[in-house]
């Protein structure tokens, strides 16, 4: 088993660093935090937020919105790049996978957080009613966690094999975990066939899967009479959207990764111009949607609806609205068209621009629009008038994102980041060709 | 031949469905005109006796043709609603000067504790060209409730007789039905509500149904007027319609065409011809059961805004 043993010191399990034991601990430090200020909030009710009967929903309501639309690059980088043989994908596959699962793992936690009753959650199926879009998210949440969840350990068994048979000598209760995940994965052709077919279907049903994901997150807002929600214009707003924080995030990912493992042998400039050529489209796209979604309507706007635009375009949320769009979302997409800022670190910095611009964006989507009701706001305390989460929103979100992290740091501390068994496969190919073209 | 046995078979089955459904529908059909002739055998006693109508003309009917409803005893579903009723409100804006007196009896009947008032008199003012008014708002008991669509669990549900009540017992807290109401009725218990009983709290419990909302309000759930359903049970009004000085609210039933204010009692279509009725957003399309009268000919609005209180609803008892 030589040949993968390069490639396992490489991409393969690799112990913490002190550094990355902090990480950790701070990650871990940061979820506690949050699981006592959860459960502050289950003994005195949601009054230690800061939402209250106006805005209704707030900072947890945009983190979940934030999360499910990161899990859709799923659909978009390992399911839609598959389909269409983009093979530059390969170094980014593993790792989007990863994310995908550890944002819907949370998305579906968030949801939970965010309800008043979380005893009574098992009512949202013994009275489950089919019209209401919660129902909906009730059924696609876990579904997409499934298929997300088979998407990313399907790939993986072989490589769950090669890692069995590299402990086998030395570290024996590792490798038995890996064993045992492996499922005794012996390369055998009908082992591969039934793996390549499975793969196959799952790929097949993420992206319709991922579309229902983000569209339901959508309807979730557009299917209530508020001004600046109730828009037919949000369902592929909202996908365009998950494509642009989705990608972001990844790119963050991998820049990390790729620093700390030093993989820049395998995921080289090439494949990072390509993903930022992805990237500049996916954000091109969502510019084009927004503009549907704030400019056009400034022609035909009825009251409260130009009330609520003037809000985010001049008034009380325009600074954060124009940071978000310009620098957000517009500087970015137009940078990304040159090939310098494709490039590994000016790519990095972009993507995480773009991925906090995307966080807010979710917030501005979220607030501004309860804040404008129909009947005017009266005859409440006066800080109802505004919002600002409180210190526990803030702990319990940032505790949500720990652990969102936290999947993916372990995720990646235990799995290889990108598929041993595909590489060597490749370069035994590449061998052969050659030996070919030498005869 | 083959083909053929398989066409015969298909045949037999094909009629045999038929025949099954015919029989099914015909027996059921049987089962309800035996029920129908059952009245026949009543002969006509000969006597007569007078009655008045819904129009208000003195009718003379046989007794035999008359079944005594005994209002005190029905038992009805709380999810069905009391049979037979259609619940509607209209708010005469005219008389509103904003005394609050709805609010404050409301907020006592329904042990609001919160700091929105489930009643709220709202100061209106469409321009700076129009005059403002004072326009009292509760929930509208839509027949077509956005709340309801959305509520992932039917806590809050549409009853037949016009009501939107909410179960208290079976919501999750998940506000969705808030964000769905364009009149921004709902009001949630974002902590445990510190309500004070006269009565004990096992029969406060035992009381509590979605018929009489806020006895008690429960912690995580939403609340909202609820038409006073406890009330009418009784015979009685609406606590805010008795509570007002100025008879700006009318409560009463659509199929009887009658509301009335406590003081006079009059035909709901008579008084929304005459008075140009109109309901809140009907552009929406969710056929509100509240039905508002214009500020015509009102009461001086200036009088009001000693009352008036842009950040409270719901009075405190002084803290210590």
């Amino acid at each position: 088993m030589s040949k993968y043993d390069q490639l396992i010191k490489d991409l393969g399990p690799r112990k913490f660093s002190l550094k990355g034991k902090l990480w950790v601990a701070l990650l871990l430090a940061v979820t506690v935090a949050g699981i006592i200020a959860y459960v502050d909030q289950l003994i005195r009710g949601q009054v230690v937020t800061n939402m209250r009967d106006y805005v209704l929903w707030g900072l947890y309501i945009s983190n979940f919105v934030f999360f499910v639309a990161t899990s859709f690059v799923a659909a978009l980088v390992v399911a839609a790049l598959r389909l269409t043989k983009n093979e530059w994908r390969r170094p980014f596959v593993r790792m989007a996978q990863i994310v995908a699962l550890a944002c819907i793992i949370m998305a579906g936690i968030t949801i939970i957080i965010d309800m008043a009753r979380p005893d009574r959650m098992m009512n949202l199926f013994i009275h489950a009613r089919l019209q209401s879009p919660i129902t909906w998210d009730v059924i696609i949440i876990p579904t997409f966690i499934v298929v997300s969840l088979l998407l990313l350990y399907f790939p993986l068994i072989p490589d769950l094999a090669i890692l069995r048979d590299h402990y086998s000598g030395t570290n024996k209760k590792l490798s038995k975990i890996y064993g045992f995940f492996a499922m005794k994965w012996r390369w055998s052709q009908q082992q591969i066939n039934l793996q390549g077919k499975s793969i196959h279907l799952l790929v097949l049903m993420i992206i319709p899967l991922g579309l229902i994901l983000e569209s339901i997150d959508a309807y979730l807002f557009s299917t209530t009479y508020r001004v600046g929600w109730n828009s037919t214009n949000f369902g592929p707003y909202f996908i365009s959207g998950a494509m642009v924080s989705g990608l972001g995030a990844l790119i963050t990912v991998v820049y990390i990764v790729r620093k700390n493992k030093q993989l820049e042998n395998y995921i080289t400039e090439y494949h990072f111009d390509k993903i930022g050529k992805l990237f500049n489209l996916t954000c091109l796209i969502y510019v084009y949607f927004n503009i549907n979604e704030y400019l056009v309507p400034l022609f035909t706007a009825k009251k409260g609806e130009s009330e609520h635009l003037e809000t985010l375009l001049r008034g009380e949320f325009a600074i954060p609205f124009w940071i978000v769009t310009l620098v957000g979302l517009v500087f970015p997409a137009i940078l990304l068209i040159f090939k310098r800022f494709r490039k590994p670190r000016p790519l990095y910095l972009i993507a995480i621009v773009v991925v906090l611009g995307a966080y807010w964006k979710r917030y501005l989507i979220v607030t501004p629009t309860l804040l404008h009701p129909y009947l005017p706001i009266q005859g409440v305390p006066e800080n109802w008038h505004y919002y600002f989460p409180s210190v526990h929103e803030w702990l319990i979100t940032g505790a949500t994102l720990a652990m969102a992290l936290l999947i993916i740091t372990l995720l990646i501390r235990y799995v290889p980041v990108i598929s041993i068994d595909r590489l060597a496969e490749e370069e035994a190919e590449r061998l052969t060709s050659e030996k070919k073209a030498a005869a | 031949m083959d083909d053929q046995i398989k066409d015969t078979r298909r045949k037999f089955l094909n009629n045999g469905w038929k025949i099954g459904l015919a029989s099914m529908i015909g027996g059921a059909a049987l089962a309800h005109l035996k029920e129908g002739f059952a009245f026949e055998d009543t002969t006509p006693s000969g006597e007569t006796m007078e009655l008045m109508d819904v129009d208000g003309n003195i009718i003379e009917v046989d007794p035999m043709d008359v079944e005594e409803l005994d209002l005190d005893h029905v038992t009805h579903n709380v999810r069905r609603g009391m049979p037979g009723r259609k619940f509607t409100m209209v708010v005469d804006l005219a008389k509103c000067q904003n005394a609050l007196a709805c609010q404050r009896s409301c907020n006592k009947h329904h042990f609001v504790t919160g700091d929105n008032a489930w009643l709220k008199i709202y100061k209106m003012q469409e321009t700076e060209d129009t005059s403002p008014y004072w326009m009292p708002t509760m929930c509208m008991h839509c027949d077509q409730p956005a709340c309801v669509t959305v509520c992932p669990v039917d806590a809050t549900f549409k009853r037949e007789d016009g009501l939107v009540l909410i179960d208290n017992d079976r919501c999750v807290g998940c506000r969705f039905c808030m964000a769905a109401c364009p009149y921004s009725t709902r009001v949630f218990n974002w902590s445990e509500p510190n309500q004070e009983f006269e009565m004990n709290m096992d029969m406060v419990e035992e009381l509590h149904s979605p018929e009489h909302a806020g006895m008690p309000s429960v912690k995580g759930t939403v609340d909202k007027c609820d038409f006073c359903p406890h009330q009418a049970e009784k015979g009685e009004l609406p606590h805010c319609v008795t509570a007002c000085p100025n008879g700006v609210f009318y409560f009463g039933d659509k199929y009887e065409d009658t509301v009335t204010n406590g003081n006079e009692t009059v035909r709901l279509s008579k008084l929304l011809e005459e008075n140009a009725g109109y309901r809140l957003f009907e552009d929406l399309g969710t056929e509100p059961s509240v039905y508002y009268l214009p500020p015509k000919d009102r009461l001086p609005f200036e009088e009001g805004l000693e009352n008036y209180n842009e950040f409270q609803s719901v009075e405190k008892p002084d803290a210590p």
